[in-house]
């Protein structure tokens, strides 16, 4: 159980997480979703005692992360992957993490084999490819056998079988009754991996609610219609109240707000003739884009959505 | 991937774990210390350095005794100039002390650190003392082999010492003393200035540049620069004789302790509050 009340960072003029409060259950994938720079990976530093927070808290298990007694066996995290010394041996660099929190070496070597490094044991950190890189941090993630767990994108540079391998890891986390956190800024990714979504944007906390929720409630449904009399038919589209915007032709129209039944008795009513008709379904992406669109830090310039 | 089960027992099952110790943090800076290559490299160059260059300068100062001048003869200190190699060698311990904390900055290993050990003060305790008592075991076998070598060198040549003349066993046993304070130092510099650059930079002009920099300053800034300044003032424990506006041994060693804590209690305050 992970809860923020009221979060706020600010670094100077930034304002990198604004008034972010959230609980985050056990027993489900929580996915924390949004752009780059929407402030999760601020989050999740302020979770885990690295930054404090400007005002607010959060507490892992009813207590302050940086007051926790043991904190490797309560929470296990996976912020950068990157974030070690290269010229130290993986299984050292486990050692000195378990050794830390008091954790036996003998899980040292289970861990290595639960994120099947067990070979590469003995080689130095720098000469990890990314993709196994990724694993040992996963791996220093499990080494406290913990019941909270935090990763920030932990499927950057994996390969499909890779990311297979961490999403079904995700969901046993989750099945043995664990909190587990997975930050993503691909929307795909956390629809196969989620149970339940935090989406923020420009630090602020956008939509909190189960994956199949949040499709429906934000998937926009439009229909795309081709016909000689468009114009006509955008008039009384328009009349019964839905939204008409101009296509890609000056014959084709996308009407939202009805749906493509209600169009094409509307058409027939009035003896429009049709070359087109379809219903378009906003995929997951579009979705999350559309929700988060006003909420992008950063943005080509002439880029328009 | 494999069919090994993530966890013993489950999340709900466990054991009572116990509270992390001091000790357990001891054990992980240990192991941090010893696994990567720096280390080793470090550690070797002290002692190479300094037996060796004192070697060398104990036999080149011997050799030239006979054609010194009276007053030179006068001065003769055959322990300082067997522990002159040591000197030099504080250097590597300087480079090591700063790269063994700021390394972590510069990798991004500091965060996953204080992850696993929140209670920040712990870990910059745990590193400043396994990096102050490993420097002092090296740091005494460095110096006697230092003197027993000098001495072996200078003695046929030029009047040598024994470790049991005044003074001389202290000034042998402080040089150990006086790296482990130049070890805590380094360490808190690299925590204060996290950037390996900076810390070596500030380090060493610290312990090195501004003494030069006082011998060209007239008499009245140069006398209490000389006497105060802390490197300076602890190695008044490691000579064997005292010239003029020089502290006594152990209250000049205690200068250097006291501005090591200062410095210590500032890179603790930071680390605790400082965003990492």
């Amino acid at each position: 159980m992970i809860e923020a009340h009221g979060l706020v960072k600010r670094y100077g003029s930034t304002m990198a997480v604004n008034d972010l409060s959230f609980s985050i259950r056990p027993g489900m994938v929580t996915g924390f979703l949004g752009p780059n720079g929407a402030g999760k990976t601020t989050t999740m530093r302020m979770i885990l005692g690295l930054d404090a927070p400007t005002q607010g808290s959060v507490t892992v298990g009813g207590r302050s992360y940086r007051d926790l007694p043991a904190p490797m066996r309560e929470v296990g995290a996976l912020l950068d992957a990157k974030a070690l010394h290269g010229g130290r041996r993986a299984f050292d660099h486990l050692l000195c993490l378990a050794r830390s929190n008091g954790i036996p070496r003998s899980r040292v070597d289970e861990v290595l084999h639960i994120v099947g490094l067990q070979s590469v044991a003995r080689r130095r950190a720098k000469g990890l490819s990314l993709g196994m890189g990724q694993r040992l941090g996963i791996a220093s993630a499990l080494l406290g056998d913990p019941a909270v767990l935090i990763f920030d994108e932990p499927v950057n540079g994996l390969d499909p079988d890779g990311i297979h391998w961490v999403r079904t890891l995700m969901r046993e986390l989750a099945a043995e009754g664990r909190t587990v956190l997975v930050s993503s800024h691909l929307m795909s990714e956390m629809a196969l991996t989620a149970d339940h979504l935090l989406v923020i944007g420009k630090g602020r906390l956008i939509a909190d609610t189960s994956v199949d929720e949040f499709v429906q409630s934000s998937s926009q449904q439009s229909v795309h219609v081709r016909s000689p009399q468009a114009a006509e038919l955008a008039a009384l589209c328009r009349d019964a109240g839905a939204t008409v915007q101009a296509g890609t032709g000056p014959d084709v129209i996308e009407i939202t707000g009805m749906d493509s039944a209600d169009v094409g008795k509307l058409a027939a009513a009035h003896g429009i003739a049709l070359f087109e008709l379809i219903p378009v379904k906003a995929s997951l992406e579009e979705a999350f884009m559309e929700l988060t669109q006003d909420s992008v830090e950063y943005r080509a310039a002439g880029e328009t959505r | 991937m494999t069919g090994a089960t993530i966890a013993r027992t489950g999340p709900d099952h466990r054991a009572a774990f116990r509270a992390s110790t001091f000790a357990d943090v001891l054990r992980s800076e240990w192991v941090k210390f010893r696994s990567v290559r720096s280390t080793f490299w470090a550690l070797t160059v002290t002692v190479v350095l300094g037996v060796g260059l004192g070697a060398v300068i104990s036999a080149a100062a011997a050799h030239g005794y006979a054609k010194s001048s009276a007053s030179a003869k006068l001065s003769w200190d055959p322990t300082g100039v067997s522990q002159a190699g040591v000197a030099i060698a504080s250097l590597a311990i300087v480079v090591l002390g700063v790269l063994c904390i700021s390394s972590e900055y510069s990798s991004g290993m500091i965060r996953t650190s204080l992850i696993a050990v929140p209670k920040r003060g712990r870990v910059l305790a745990a590193k400043a003392l396994v990096f102050a008592v490993v420097t002092f075991v090296v740091g005494e076998v460095t110096c006697f082999a230092a003197f027993f070598v000098g001495q072996a060198l200078i003695s046929g040549h030029a009047p040598h010492a024994a470790l049991g003349d005044p003074g001389v066993a202290r000034a042998v046993v402080g040089g150990g003393l006086y790296l482990a304070a130049l070890a805590v130092l380094s360490v808190a510099a690299g925590a204060l200035l996290r950037h390996p650059a900076a810390g070596i930079a500030c380090t060493m002009a610290v312990v090195l540049v501004l003494p030069l920099i006082a011998q060209a300053l007239p008499d009245s800034w140069r006398n209490p620069v000389t006497e105060f300044w802390p490197t300076q003032a602890g190695a008044q424990l490691t000579s064997v004789y005292h010239s003029a506006h020089t502290l006594q041994p152990w209250p000049g060693f205690g200068v250097m302790c006291l501005f090591v804590a200062i410095v210590y209690a500032i890179a603790w305050t930071l680390l605790d509050r400082r965003d990492a």
